[in-house]
């Protein structure tokens, strides 16, 4: 039952996902990039993890996509943009490649491989999700979650710049 | 796992049912009888003026790019918040960290007059 | 096999129960609404339909379903169409998450009075309040009117905006409680309502709220004299019935959450658990009226300067303060 699901929602994630980079009209691109948000959220939920998929709605579908859709508004791109030049094509196969390996070699690594590190899909499931996040979170990884906080910062005083050259 | 959340995919099926079924309902229903007229965009009954494909104030666009970066921060402050006891005195000091330092970005935006609207 | 099958039966159950009860709800909280602004306007309000008019919801029903289905010229047509489904359904899913009493026992089996009792709970029904917005946008972009695409941005605005000190003011709650869990939020305040300990952050909950109903004195993306009827402008018929209940339901939602996070939701003394529920969700829901009766709306400028230059910076120091005092009085 599980597995079949996941093999649906594996469909809908693949054919949104290349409906996000062949659909004609920007917006439909945009939904499209919604449904593969959605879809991502449940196989957060199936592996456990209810907190990402949170995330992932909340900061993907509802903020990043969110100054997608209004990019799209406020610059009228409504009807189709003129394609032109493929020279993307070819680094985009190559990322697409390397990003395929990488996924390959995490998942050999994996519990699939039997050999497990400090934390496993047990104790996730005993501990909780969101206490596991937190405890790593402000403990292993202090230094990066405050880097990200400069990096935020980065990102506010940029925006600011793009947005209000003149001043 | 699945099975907790097994009710909100009933949920969703028979949400997305009762809408489309509604709409697909009033269709049959309803009356179809369009006209050029009907079918124009309503700008109070005069003639149609420009489009409504126009480009907008950058302002909006600053609104969302801030939005983007202080949900960040929130949701940073949500697994701080279900654990801020097994995180102590420290766990606090390294959220007042993370806030002042967006807090100064804040500030910046502030000053440099983002978030005005005239 | 049976088992899923029990299961399965038990959580239609319940969904066909929670949907008609909030589809009824809602209906009559549009009569209610007109009726009491009625009153305060010295009107006598809706009374032709059945006595006291307490069949105008059917009539307007009947209503929208016989409109005509206008699709403007120029629009998105499958955006178009798309767009109040997304409203309506976005609205009934938070419905999954609201517990409405304590767990019954019934028939020898233990039935919790919530449709599933997730421990993201909050991120659940904020994450799809996020969401929520994609009505709006959509359907103001797609409908290829100035009036609606002007309500749309505007509107997406004022929710992403005021989502910001919504999502801050629910973390002291959290705290409390120390779960995401809306059942152990409730749990937590068995003998004194959150809003007595936390009144600030009520308030700061409160007014967010009221601004993520896009009611008056929030109504700007609807805002009938500068802007027709807003986003929904080019809506008729069931379409715009569509919208009109995912309002209305959201409303349901807003004072359900409201009743969740601050009010004690369903404990009370002497009557039923569920009767409190109710009760304190239709007296949120009661306020969102009489503001509606009593205020003017807000200038755009004013709203973007107190969403970003007041209630978010109050909400964080309020975040600071409050979590402060709690990692120093639990002698972190």
């Amino acid at each position: 039952m599980e597995i079949m699901y996941f093999y649906l929602l594996a469909a809908v994630a693949v054919a949104s996902g290349f409906m996000v980079v062949t659909c004609k009209s920007p917006v439909n691109n945009a939904i499209a990039l919604m449904m593969t948000f959605v879809c991502l959220a449940n196989f957060y939920v199936m592996l456990d993890a209810p907190f990402m998929a949170a995330i992932q709605i909340m900061v993907y579908a509802g903020a990043i996509l969110m100054l997608i859709i209004f990019t799209i508004m406020l610059l009228n791109l409504g009807t189709a943009v003129a394609r032109k030049g493929s020279h993307s094509v070819v680094w985009a196969t190559v990322l697409a490649l390397l990003i395929a390996m990488q996924g390959y070699f995490v998942i050999n690594r994996g519990e699939v491989s039997g050999i497990t590190g400090e934390i496993t899909g047990e104790m996730v499931k005993k501990v909780g999700h969101t206490e596991l996040i937190a405890k790593s979170l402000f403990t292993d990884f202090l230094l990066p979650f405050e880097i990200a906080s400069i990096l935020l910062l980065v990102a506010i005083v940029g925006a600011v710049i793009i947005a209000k050259k003149e001043v | 796992m699945l099975d907790n959340y097994l009710p909100i995919l009933v949920l969703v099926a028979i949400a997305f049912a009762f809408a489309a079924g509604s709409v697909v309902f009033s269709r049959l229903v309803g009356q179809k009888k369009p006209s050029v007229v009907k079918l124009a965009p309503y700008e109070c009954g005069m003639p149609l003026f420009g489009t409504a494909r126009d480009r907008f104030s950058i302002k909006f666009y600053i609104i969302a790019m801030l939005f983007i970066v202080f949900d960040i921060e929130v949701v940073f402050l949500y697994p701080w918040s279900v654990m801020f006891k097994r995180l102590g005195m420290f766990g606090f000091a390294e959220m007042g960290v993370f806030i002042v330092i967006l807090f100064v970005g804040y500030v910046y935006v502030w000053k440099k007059g983002a978030l005005e609207w005239e | 096999m049976n088992d899923i099958l029990i299961t399965l039966l038990i959580i239609i159950i319940k969904l066909g129960l929670i949907f008609a009860v909030v589809l009824t709800m809602a209906a009559y909280l549009v009569l209610a609404e007109r009726k009491i602004l009625a009153r305060m306007q010295l009107r006598y309000g809706p009374n032709r339909v059945g006595p006291f008019g307490m069949f105008q919801p059917v009539a307007d029903l009947i209503k929208m379903l016989t409109k005509e289905d206008v699709c403007p010229a120029g629009a998105d047509k499958y955006l178009f169409l798309f767009a109040p489904g997304l409203a309506a359904v976005t609205a009934l899913m938070s419905l999954a998450v609201v517990p409405f009493g304590p767990t019954i026992e019934i028939f020898g089996q233990q039935v919790p009075q919530v449709v599933c009792d997730l421990n993201i709970g909050v991120l659940y029904f904020l994450g799809l309040s996020s969401l929520a917005v994609y009505g709006i946008a959509l359907g103001g972009w797609a409908s290829n009117s100035k009036y609606a695409l002007l309500a749309s941005i505007r509107g997406l605005a004022q929710l992403i905006s005021y989502e910001l000190s919504m999502g801050l003011a629910v973390v002291p709650i959290i705290m409390a409680a120390r779960s995401f869990s809306l059942t152990d939020i409730v749990m937590a305040q068995e003998s004194l309502p959150f809003v007595l300990i936390y009144p600030e952050t009520f308030l700061i909950f409160f007014v967010s709220v009221a601004a993520e109903s896009k009611r008056i004195p929030f109504d700007l993306p609807e805002a009938e004299n500068e802007l027709v009827a807003g986003f929904h402008t080019e809506y008729s018929g069931m379409r715009f019935g569509l919208f009109f209940v995912g309002e209305y339901i959201n409303m349901i939602i807003l004072g359900s959450m409201t009743t969740i996070f601050f009010l004690g939701g369903w404990h009370g003394p002497l009557l039923p658990p569920i009767f409190w529920f109710l009760f304190k969700v239709l007296g949120v829901a009661f306020v969102f009226i009489w503001m509606r009766g009593t205020m003017p709306r807000f200038r755009y400028d004013q709203l973007m300067h107190f969403g970003w230059k007041v209630l978010m910076p109050i909400a964080l120091l309020d975040v600071v303060v409050r979590g402060g005092f709690m990692v120093w009085s639990l002698g972190g």
